[in-house]
């Protein structure tokens, strides 16, 4: 049985949002584009086990943060120094990271702990509800909004963005501003 | 007589102060340390938003949408 089209233009729909989460999770756009086909395959594969009318978005994010997580882990036990490594590869390689304007933004994005570094991003990027990124996490409701507290004030606190000194809009931040007002 | 508000260095500490002057500065540390504050909470959202909207703004891959559509064109019941 062919796929139906109606659903295949959900998972199309789904793939601009799910490649930015995937390069925002590892900081680097070969592995996030492996990581976005990978997502796609098993999805389609078990096509059947999408209910049709939920949420075709939270179900692709969570195959894919699912084979994310699954990946960290086994790079966690050949290399030590996993996080460090990622920052290494972001500072080695900015241009591999998407818009090199965002680098110094990346950059503080991945000193975070990974569970925080996901409950941001799919709160306060993605746009999903504390919900949708409990089920997409597999934990509570209460815990997501830790994590995005926390992600916040310990980004907040990597970009000095609260210090008095450093008010004047930086370099990055003018960028922001200069390109902030599509959305 | 100058009606402009001047900074007040006589209020005594632990007074009804505002969190931050007009230009966003904050004005009690202690107070910011223990919550971010909302001018902070607006820029760390506003540059995750950005940097994440310009990758949603690339749209789907052509090697990614071939790969959607030779996958929906297959049969499905393999693997």
């Amino acid at each position: 049985m062919k796929l139906d089209p109606a659903i295949r233009d959900q998972v199309l729909g789904a793939v601009p949002s799910l490649r930015a989460f995937a390069i925002s999770l590892c900081g680097n756009i070969d592995r996030a584009d492996d990581l976005v086909q990978e997502t796609l395959l098993r999805a389609l594969a078990h096509i059947d086990s999408f209910e049709p009318g939920t949420n075709m978005p939270a179900w692709l994010f969570t195959i894919l943060r699912n084979l994310f997580r699954s990946e960290y882990r086994k790079r966690r036990r050949e290399v030590e120094d996993a996080d460090g490594r990622y920052a290494e590869t972001l500072k080695s390689h900015p241009e591999q990271t998407g818009r090199v304007e965002f680098s110094e933004f990346r950059a503080a994005l991945a000193k975070l702990p990974p569970d925080q570094r996901e409950a941001l991003i799919l709160v306060g990027a993605s746009g999903f509800s504390y919900e949708d990124a409990a089920a997409i996490c597999g934990c509570a409701v209460g815990t997501i909004k830790s994590r995005v507290n926390r992600a916040r004030t310990r980004l907040a606190d990597l970009l000095a963005i609260d210090s008095v000194d450093d008010f004047g809009p930086d370099r990055a931040t003018r960028a922001v501003l200069a390109g902030g007002g599509r959305s | 007589m100058k009606t402009r508000k001047t900074v007040d260095t006589q209020t005594p500490a632990g007074a009804d102060l505002p969190e931050s002057d007009a230009m966003g500065r904050p004005l009690n540390p202690r107070k910011t340390e223990m919550r971010l504050g909302r001018e902070a909470q607006a820029r760390i959202g506003q540059q995750l938003r950005a940097m994440y909207e310009a990758v949603v703004n690339e749209g789907v891959p052509p090697h990614i949408s071939e790969l959607v559509r030779r996958l929906s064109e297959q049969d499905n019941g393999a693997e």
